[in-house]
């Protein structure tokens, strides 16, 4: 007679596997199609931001911002800036207009994160019509990103006390129209999806966890609001005028994927309304803080006069250097709470700059989400944990 | 509960242990003692409702004397409160891991060992994080060169 003995078998899964949206690498452990056991390997991507940012001025590390998590660099941008003006003490100087344009530009990059979350989501579970919807949406924002800083995705366009230049002309209209048809279209990917039976079948009660735990293992973002915590940064400690706008939280207390599903969907209509709201409310102004100290002249003073050469030369090679002292930004980032952590001895770069990524946390939550599920399940649960390796390893 | 009442509370249970208390553009820091840590942070978490740990770090304070600082920032979802707790590390001495308090501590505190050399007590998982599981030395120490070891300086301009 056979001996009942089950045996598990580990396999290895990435850092070269496509459903793992870069370089993650798990080792799985098996029993059949079961998951025992589930270890995250980061740190393929490893590049050192927060070393290299100790031997800049904090002007220089923007771009190294962008390339935390590509696929919302304006995002990353924002909460840097922010955390370098309250260690300035210079967050009332900020003009209405930069406000506006920022609040704009991080509603359309939440969007075009959350439309790169989508399309890869469906894609990896199987739909694959869903991806070239959203990316057919995405490469409208990355157009507006391009005529707005001139790069398609490693924007660096903020900057400390401003922007880098205004919005170009006729810009608002696109965004606008490209805003009022969100709405529209993300009814087109909910007809492809919501109702679908295998969609519904690979989602609902896949990748569990409850907001005890979630909390419990940081999740933050529309994983967490889909676990029902009613915490979102923008409406709960306001940063750069979201208090102006009228907007919904979207939360719903399923715990599973599905539910995350339908978060991620509903914010990307309240960021659409955001995005109107701040277009009517946008009106002609400086989009530079009055810092002289601070921010660079503004580029006809620099090509004529030498008081304006003098003075970018200054700011470029010597920097600023804010007081003695240490703060902590957070923003609501398109995959959650995006932090900073930033001391300054005084001198011209900072001290110690630490980074609060929120897909870092939010996967180390993945181990519990999957183990007790089938392998299948795996895949489900990167794609809504939405995960960006490049600010995972910084 | 504002800043000052969460301040006065803590120095009512732990006022041995609390070394500075700082204000800086209306953010509280509170230093204190390591050796109480996971009590701190516990009655944080319990008596003060600071049920999220956002982040938790090193830096290090070449030069001085105890070296480094482990800085816990929480907050409080109910509330919508941000705290600060710093404790002070001498190098190679080691600090009780909170990764029993808040479980998200675990990759954190494995991050601060494996980028600063900051070591943790009963730590469930102590491995390299970031860094390959055969890397000598820690990248964020200020005594780390910047270029990697043994590589000449970068010649060009850093800034």
């Amino acid at each position: 007679m056979a001996t009942n003995r089950s045996e598990t078998m580990t396999i290895n899964m990435g850092p070269q596997h496509p459903s793992t949206h870069g370089v993650l690498q798990l080792i799985l452990e098996l029993d059949g199609e079961v998951v025992v056991k589930a270890t995250p390997h980061i740190g393929f991507l490893h590049r050192g931001v927060e070393k290299l940012s100790e031997h800049r001025t904090y002007h220089q590390i923007i771009p190294l911002t962008d390339r935390l998590d590509y696929l919302a660099p304006m995002s990353n941008n924002l909460g840097y800036v922010l955390a370098v003006e309250k260690l300035l003490g210079i967050t009332d100087e900020i003009p209405e207009r930069v406000k506006r344009i920022r609040v704009i530009m991080a509603e359309l990059t939440r969007l075009k994160s959350h439309l790169v979350w989508m399309a890869c989501h469906a894609l990896d579970i199987g739909a694959m019509t869903v991806f070239l919807y959203c990316f057919r949406e995405r490469e409208c924002i990355t157009d507006i990103y391009e005529k707005v800083s001139g790069a398609r995705m490693t924007s660096n366009y903020f900057r400390v006390g401003g922007l880098s230049e205004d919005f170009p002309e006729g810009i608002e209209q696109e965004i606008r129209t490209f805003a009022e048809s969100i709405p529209e279209h993300v009814e087109e990917y909910e007809g492809l999806l919501t109702g679908n039976r295998i969609w519904q079948k690979r989602t609902i009660g896949v990748g569990h966890i409850s907001a005890e735990a979630a909390i419990d293992i940081g999740i933050t973002g529309p994983s967490l609001r889909g676990s029902g915590v009613d915490w979102d940064l923008r409406r709960d400690n306001p940063y750069s005028g979201y208090e102006d706008y009228d907007f919904e939280v979207p939360v719903r207390d399923d715990c599973d994927t599905f539910a995350r599903y339908k978060v991620r969907l509903d914010e990307m209509r309240q960021s659409a309304r955001i995005i109107l709201q701040a277009l009517d409310k946008l009106k002609p102004g400086p989009v530079l803080a009055n810092c002289p100290k601070i921010v660079l002249p503004p580029k006809h003073d620099v090509v004529n006069t030498i008081e304006g050469l003098i003075h970018h030369f200054k700011i470029v090679t010597e920097g600023f250097k804010p007081e003695v002292g240490e703060i902590y930004q957070g923003v609501e980032a398109p995959k959650g709470e995006l932090g900073f952590y930033l001391v300054s001895d005084g001198s011209a770069h900072p001290f110690r700059m630490k980074i609060r990524p929120p897909s870092f946390v939010n996967l180390q939550g993945l181990p519990q989400m999957v183990e007790g599920r089938l392998l299948a399940d795996v895949i489900a649960v990167i794609g809504t944990l939405d995960i960006v390796l490049g600010e995972i390893d910084r | 509960m504002s800043d000052q009442a969460i301040v006065e509370k803590l120095k009512a249970k732990f006022s041995t242990e609390i070394i500075d208390v700082v204000e800086f553009r209306g953010e509280t820091t509170v230093t204190v003692k390591k050796e109480q840590i996971v009590d701190i942070c516990t009655f944080m978490r319990d008596d003060c409702g600071y049920n999220f740990l956002c982040d938790l770090c090193g830096v290090d304070y070449l030069g001085q004397v105890p070296r480094f600082m482990v800085v816990y920032n929480l907050y409080n979802i109910p509330a919508k409160q941000r705290f600060r707790i710093k404790a002070p590390v001498e190098e190679g001495v080691k600090i009780d891991t909170v990764s029993t308090v808040w479980g998200t501590a675990n990759w954190h505190e494995r991050e601060c060992w494996d980028l600063m050399g900051i070591e943790f007590n009963n730590h469930p998982d102590m491995r390299r994080i970031l860094m390959p599981a055969d890397w000598e030395g820690h990248p964020l120490r200020k005594d780390y060169p910047v270029q990697g070891p043994d590589r000449e300086p970068y010649q060009g301009r850093l800034s």
